[in-house]
């Protein structure tokens, strides 16, 4: 077993990502994801990687742009405003088919907002965000453990599929101290014969491009790319099912959302409402098929979210509508307290 | 029989789209004759701007990124940092260099990028049909400054070289045209240089061309060469700015 460490959550993001074999980080100042860049810069230069201050958010994604293109593990991290503006970047390494990790600790908004933590990126995420049909793998950690964990895994998927990848965090998350593990694995390697690495006078010329003056030609490269997210979100969907076997209503949380969800459905089963919880770990691609399951037994779906209600709809959308879905949430940084959500979900239970 | 003039080995068969009379031509070959002599093809990676030249990639044979708008500078310091032994160039417009992208560009300059950057500069945005650009002269005529560039209400023109030479960083910045055979000899020498300086580790190089742009100029292709002359070179002075290593 590995040793255990007291680590911030965005402390054991940066040092997953690095044995993960990330040994490039590009970034740029902002409040709630400040540990991470630091970690970087302290360790980066020990270990032989790259770790540049970029002049704006929008030079540090094109940076990654570039080296996305050169072949490497590279990575940003960010904070709501910031992420807004790399999304032209994340929108051409969607649409030059490169991977790529994004990292979203997430603040209030919208505008400047808050620095408190908030899941308001939730549509930015995982509806687009930047122009143009595509999607990125996003996964969500609920734990410091879980900020180590996920991270290695995004950089595998976004190699796999050839996708930007992100971690959607939260200000808490990122910020909270646990104890955690993190797992000593070689990083796994992926051939990339597309990369840009030079032609070594031995291949013709590679060229990163997401330009197609053709409509049919730009269609077809959008048919293609859609076939590959078909594939991610038949076999990519991750989450977790806590008490589910017997519930009778349904909390869907992800992040720190859940585990003050998870507090929530025991103090609910003392009181005699069986309830469980669906969280979900990946929310592109959406774990449709747990909640759609979750519909054919449970009586009512509770959403509980840091943000005016967004993966409300996407609940809705997997089950169907074909139960009452109710929301419990609270914005601009501050997180709903077991209290709120267990009378949120009395009232849905018929108002015990 | 002895070959005396041939397409130089990094440029593709493709042919190219630009306008007749339009200098792009002549600055493309340029830099692939330097990557030619200098012997690094199969090691360099070049970045197409957005602008006229955004086909850059389907024309120069080494390995090509299309960047997003005034972001080349950025994406040329990822390919660097991600592989240092890479020969990493970007080919940018006025508009994009210059205005959308001079964030980019500063900063990549003051970090000493050990990239090179060739800085087309034709005082208008081509490819979007003649607007006025950040480097267009006080009184130009373009679609969006009908009445002539007034300096009242849309300022002045940016010299970048100067500019740019201000700062600790680069190594090399210099300023050429190719309106006439010795100024494309002596570009030639600039473009060459910029590369070689990469290739020796010595840092960020920016060779500045002041270009033509007939089309959008309403000129034909001689009085647009002739306009360079008259007017461009004027408000934007030939000639090396910044030259660390021999303490210019």
């Amino acid at each position: 077993m590995a040793e255990k460490y007291l680590m911030k959550g965005n402390e054991a993001l940066a040092e997953a990502a690095i044995r993960a074999g990330c040994r490039i980080y590009f970034g740029y100042p902002i409040t709630p994801q400040t540990e991470l860049a630091a970690y970087m810069a302290k360790r980066m230069p020990k270990i032989g990687g790259v770790f540049v201050q970029a002049e704006s958010e929008i030079a540090a994604i094109n940076m990654v742009y570039g080296a996305a293109a050169a072949g490497k593990r590279v990575m940003t991290s960010s904070s709501s405003p910031g992420i807004s503006l790399k999304q032209e970047g994340i929108s051409y390494l969607a649409g030059s088919d490169l991977p790529a990790l994004i990292v979203n600790v997430q603040r209030g908004g919208p505008g400047l907002g808050g620095i408190q933590p908030s899941q308001s990126d939730y549509f930015q995420a995982t509806k687009g965000g930047g122009h143009g049909d595509y999607h990125r793998i996003v996964l969500t950690p609920a734990s410091v453990q879980e900020m180590a964990d996920l991270t290695g895994l995004a950089f595998d998927l976004a190699d796999k599929y050839r996708v930007p990848s992100m971690i959607l965090a939260d200000g808490t998350i990122g910020q909270m101290m646990e104890p955690v593990e993190i797992r000593e694995e070689e990083p796994h390697v992926f051939e990339k014969p597309w990369a840009l690495t030079g032609t070594q006078m031995k291949r013709p010329h590679n060229v990163v491009n997401s330009l197609y003056l053709d409509p049919e030609e730009l269609e077809q490269t959008n048919i293609d790319r859609f076939a590959r997210y078909a594939q991610i979100e038949a076999s990519e969907a991750r989450w977790e099912e806590y008490m589910m076997e017997d519930a009778e209503y349904c909390l869907v949380a992800f992040g720190i959302a859940s585990r003050v969800a998870k507090n929530a459905v025991v103090s609910l089963r003392a009181k005699g409402i069986k309830a469980g919880l669906i969280r979900p770990i990946t929310v592109w691609p959406f774990p449709k098929e747990a909640l759609a399951k979750a519909a054919d037994r449970v009586k009512g779906f509770l959403s509980v979210e840091l943000s005016m209600g967004q993966m409300i709809e996407d609940v809705k959308l997997a089950t169907g509508c074909r139960k009452p879905v109710a929301l419990c949430s609270r914005a601009g940084g501050l997180i709903p307290g077991p209290d709120q959500i267990i009378a949120a979900a009395e009232e849905l239970a018929g108002g015990r | 029989m002895a070959i005396v003039f041939e397409r130089p080995k990094s440029l593709t068969q493709a042919e190219f789209h630009y306008c007749p009379g339009c200098t792009h031509g002549i600055i493309h070959r340029l830099v692939a004759e330097a990557i030619d002599t200098l012997g690094i093809e199969g090691r360099t990676v070049g970045v197409a701007p957005v602008g006229c030249a955004v086909f850059a990639y389907n024309y120069f044979n080494c390995d090509m990124i299309e960047a997003a708008h005034g972001r080349a500078p950025a994406v040329a310091t990822g390919l660097k940092r991600a592989n240092p032994e890479s020969i990493v160039f970007t080919y940018q417009g006025d508009g994009d260099l210059a205005s959308i992208g001079t964030a980019e560009t500063v900063h990549s300059a003051t970090r000493g990028e050990n990239i090179t950057i060739i800085f087309v500069n034709n005082a208008i945005y081509g490819m979007t049909g003649g607007q006025m650009a950040p480097t267009s002269l006080p009184g130009q005529v373009t679609q969006t400054s009908p009445y002539g560039r007034d300096t009242k209400t849309a300022g002045w023109p940016v010299r970048i070289s100067e500019l740019l030479a201000t700062l600790e960083g680069p190594e090399y910045i210099e300023r050429v045209a190719v309106n006439n055979v010795k100024n494309v000899n002596n570009a030639k020498r600039a473009i060459e240089k910029a590369f070689r300086n990469q290739v020796e580790g010595k840092g960020f190089s920016l060779v500045e061309v002041i270009s033509s742009c007939p089309t959008n100029w309403g000129m034909t292709p001689k009085q647009a060469l002739q306009w360079v002359d008259e007017k461009m070179i004027p408000y934007y002075p030939l000639g090396v700015y910044r030259d660390k290593s021999k303490g210019v």
